[in-house]
């Protein structure tokens, strides 16, 4: 399968960038790793005018420490944030849900920012984003503005990214000594998630002090299991405690139906894997 | 059309393409490396894996013009003359193709694998190669070969 023609820009500066998309008014398509767009050129589900690769923009790639939060620049590929030790150290969350995404191939060229620009509700970096309370960098002509992860995503693949805009980095704040996990349910590994629980806990001698909680799949944007969060303070991460908490996961959810299961079975599935990922969360 | 520069398992080459060209393409229609294939055109299967610099890929899954300037490595570019590379000796010896379609990108990742962990469990060899898939279901003599090109003991990994 071949994509339809298109004109290519690889600017090398964002202004650049933002000039080459304002030429093209609302027929381009940005490009940065490529892992989802390209299947979608392929399959000629759209047939843009002009695909503006980001690439060649050193500014977009790599990990900054700011204090109390991690700059992750739009561009870094997964594999990147992978191989950084404070990626590890202060968001155990990101790292969970990024090995889990496709396979090495893909990990080696999808970027942060394309995937949650993308905003596929399947995708697992968005649910992680929200849980963890990232701030999204949107640079236009004018200048750049900041948007909060809840008000980023919009809808089906639809952001808070205007057509003539970039997303360029998104802020991460430091959830040290936090204990994460991200509990996916798929049928083959590198499926898009079917249903996936993002979770982070925060807790001392076995009690929950704090915990955020990310839904993936579970409604036409990712969304937080914010009455689930609110039953965890305080408890117990045993099993029964946790069990209990979980019971509201799929509340003010609005899950998809399709071949791999119907929204009644997503939101009977939630609960449990809910459970399973603040269980191991807590436990380290 | 646009002109794009790459170095191809060792060689130059310039070239003029559409932006739209896949990699595979230019790989397979220009420059007659037919050593890698296009299995499943979605970007699923895997058969297409090459290197860009240094890092698994699939070139069904690239632009030829984003591997301007970047270095890639083909199937066709890992021997030294008549000397197979360690794992496709390895893949010969332990038997790890039938139909063989599925080989050049199991090849192409167990060296990314290897390069990253040289000696790496069965369980990492598996979850390794979880972007390729072998129709044929050989996977135990796929990863018996990732083993032995790793120089780990195969009496164990036979058990």
């Amino acid at each position: 399968m071949i994509p339809a023609q298109f004109d290519y820009a690889a600017p090398a500066t964002v202004e650049e960038a933002l000039s080459a998309l304002a030429s093209a008014g609302d027929d381009a398509k940005v490009i940065a790793g490529g892992q989802s767009l390209l299947p979608v050129l392929r399959m000629r589900l759209n047939a843009p005018s002009l695909v503006v690769d980001l690439s060649k923009i050193e500014s977009l790639r790599g990990v900054r420490d700011d204090g109390d939060a991690l700059v992750i620049g739009a561009m870094t590929t997964y594999q990147s944030i992978l191989d950084d030790a404070s990626v590890h150290e202060h968001l155990l969350l990101l790292v969970k849900a990024v090995e889990t995404i496709a396979d090495p191939q893909i990990r080696h060229r999808g970027t942060l920012g394309g995937a949650l620009a993308h905003a596929d509700p399947a995708g697992d970096v968005g649910a992680t984003a929200l849980a963890l309370g990232a701030q999204f960098e949107i640079t236009g002509s004018s200048g750049s503005r900041t948007v909060p992860a809840d008000e980023f995503f919009q809808g089906l693949f639809e952001t808070a990214v205007g057509e003539d805009e970039l997303l360029t980095s998104i802020r991460f704040p430091k959830h040290t000594g936090w204990g994460a996990h991200y509990e996916k349910f798929v049928r083959v590994s590198h499926q898009w998630s079917i249903v996936a629980v993002a979770a982070t806990v925060k807790a001392e001698g076995g009690t929950i002090q704090e915990a955020r909680i990310g839904l993936t799949n579970m409604g036409d944007r990712p969304l937080r299991a914010t009455s689930v969060e609110k039953a965890l303070v305080g408890q117990q991460a045993t099993e029964d405690a946790v069990r209990t908490a979980a019971a509201s996961a799929a509340e003010g959810t609005d899950p998809p139906s399709d071949l791999n299961g119907d929204a009644e079975y997503r939101r009977s599935i939630v609960p449990v894997l809910t459970r399973r990922a603040v269980l191991a969360a807590a436990g380290g | 059309m646009a002109r794009i520069s790459v170095k191809v398992d060792g060689a130059s080459y310039s070239d003029d393409v559409e932006p739209r060209m896949l990699l595979v393409h230019y790989l397979r229609e220009r420059l007659g490396k037919v050593g890698t294939v296009v299995g499943c055109d979605t970007s699923n299967c895997g058969a297409c894996t090459v290197h860009l610099d240094g890092r698994s890929v699939k070139s069904c899954n690239v632009l030829a013009v984003q591997a301007d300037g970047h270095e890639v490595t083909t199937i066709e570019g890992i021997s030294s003359g008549e000397e197979l590379h360690p794992v496709q000796e390895a893949f010969r010896e332990c038997h790890a193709l039938q139909c063989g379609y599925c080989t050049p990108g199991m090849i192409m990742q167990a060296i990314d694998l290897l390069n990253e962990n040289p000696s790496p469990s069965e369980e990492g060899i598996r979850h390794g190669l979880e972007g390729n898939l072998c129709r044929c279901t050989g996977y135990h003599n796929i990863v018996k070969a990732v083993q032995k090109a790793a120089g780990s003991d195969l009496e164990g990994a036979q058990q």
